[in-house]
């Protein structure tokens, strides 16, 4: 009888299973990547390598010494240890983090420009305490600018009654609005001392929500041409809400991760962070599979570095508040080293 | 999650020199071999040496780079923070820009 080995769902919920259903749960996902994303399978050096990985009782794994990556901690620290400061410091002195990001707790570009005095202040503050890099992060968020919470009409409200030039009309002035405040709040906090904006969770509302961040992105590239520029989608395929934006010719709806890293990298941003969302039904191990097989074909054309987002229910990792360490460090040991990706 | 990354795949901020590839990474867009390989060339060490804590913690020290401060590993008199960063721009030929800030702030 085969041994059982302990291994994790999608949600973090621990199963049992044999090498075979793991070895089995890998050729499923990558097929299906592979057929969706229209990217090449993972091979089967790279697929065997994976099922090392997860085929493995051990409580805790990682990447070789020497291969170790940068880690871009967007969001990072725990906003519980006193102030930002303090919490930054804890992040840089005791976590040993490469790249730290002061943000806020209402982590939206929209209510940031409301307390942007205030963000700037601890940035210029954290900056004389810290000697790692330090970005300010936030999201689009465009559904924000959307009715009832913004000025604009709610293009989902209008969608489902047909109205669908109205509602791209709607996307397009919510764009126009955002993109202000993207750049008001990014030169903002980079006349602040800031070394880098990061866009967190691009494209969460469709293509008219990566498209707001792009521009804003090109004009910050402009303005600040040494400045660190991250741009984290929000998910393998970018939805088309609209449909008909473009970024210099091309359309963004349906764009994959590595049609996403192209615009990114031609707008001007400097670190890429792709994120492939959990399905919980499934394994992390497939998950896992799933993940690589459809953002190893940004490796070849980056000209940028590509640094996966392996936080709660992306790549491999847990949707859950506190994802279990044995789950984290297989998709951290596995994106690197099956990718060769440049951080995390 | 923090912490399982940090020791999983990080290469450990500035208890090695995780901080130094990553401003290479943010400031010129290099890829992380790139960047490993700029770095090492600047400190004149290897490319395994950048995420070893031992040698990283000696190479820091002797570049006033920053070190990781607590009460059994304390640097008093030796650059840190806005002071270490002065030094970091100028080995790895790169504008910082909240070095340049106080700068400009302080009127050097």
């Amino acid at each position: 009888m085969e041994l059982r080995i302990p291994t994790r769902m999608g949600d973090g919920f621990m199963v049992a299973m044999t090498r075979s259903e793991l070895r089995a749960d890998i050729e499923d996902a990558t097929a299906e990547a592979a057929r969706k994303a229209k990217a090449p399978p993972l091979t089967a050096g790279e697929q065997e390598h994976l099922l090392d990985i997860y085929a493995s009782p051990a409580a805790f794994t990682a990447v070789d010494i020497g291969d170790q990556v940068v880690l871009s901690c967007d969001g990072g620290g725990s906003k519980m240890t006193g102030t930002d400061l303090q919490d930054l410091l804890e992040s840089e002195q005791r976590l040993g983090q490469d790249i730290l990001e002061l943000w806020h707790i209402e982590y939206s570009y929209k209510a940031i420009k409301t307390i942007l005095p205030f963000q700037q202040q601890v940035m210029q503050n954290v900056q004389m305490m810290l000697t790692a890099p330090v970005q300010y992060g936030a999201q689009p968020n465009l559904a924000f600018y959307s009715r009832p919470d913004g000025p604009v009409d709610n293009w989902f409200e209008l969608l489902p009654r047909g109205d669908i030039p109205g509602a791209r009309a709607a996307i397009e002035e919510a764009m126009d609005l955002a993109t202000k405040d993207f750049v008001y709040v990014g030169e903002g906090m980079l006349d602040a001392g800031a070394d880098g904006m990061d866009f967190d969770t691009t494209g969460g509302a469709g293509d008219g929500d990566f498209l707001s961040a792009l521009r804003a992105v090109k004009h910050l590239r402009e303005k600040y041409p040494d400045a660190g520029i991250e741009v984290g989608m929000a998910g393998e395929f970018t939805i088309g809400v609209h449909g008909e934006l473009e970024w210099e010719g091309r359309r963004l709806a349906g764009l994959w991760p590595k049609g996403q890293l192209e615009v990114c990298q031609d707008a001007g941003v400097t670190l890429f962070g792709p994120a492939v969302n959990i399905n919980t039904g499934k394994s992390c191990c497939w998950n896992t599979a799933y993940s690589l097989t459809v953002i190893k074909p940004c490796m070849d054309v980056a000209r940028i570095p590509v640094h996966p987002n392996v936080g709660q229910g992306v790549c491999g990792v847990p949707v859950n508040g506190y994802p279990a360490e044995d789950a984290v460090s297989r998709a951290a040991k596995a994106h690197v080293e099956i990718l060769r990706c440049d951080g995390l | 999650m923090d912490v399982t990354h940090a020791l999983a795949a990080g290469m450990g901020g500035i208890r090695t020199a995780g901080d130094l590839v990553a401003r290479m990474q943010m400031s010129r867009g290099m890829r992380l071999t790139e960047a490993k390989e700029y770095v090492a060339a600047k400190l004149g060490c290897s490319i395994v040496d950048l995420s070893d804590s031992y040698a990283m913690e000696q190479i820091r020290g002797e570049k006033g780079l920053g070190r990781i401060l607590d009460h059994s590993n304390l640097h008093p008199g030796e650059p840190n923070a806005m002071m270490a960063k002065f030094r970091i721009a100028e080995l790895l030929g790169i504008s910082i820009n909240s070095v340049e800030r106080f700068r400009e702030l302080s009127g050097l």
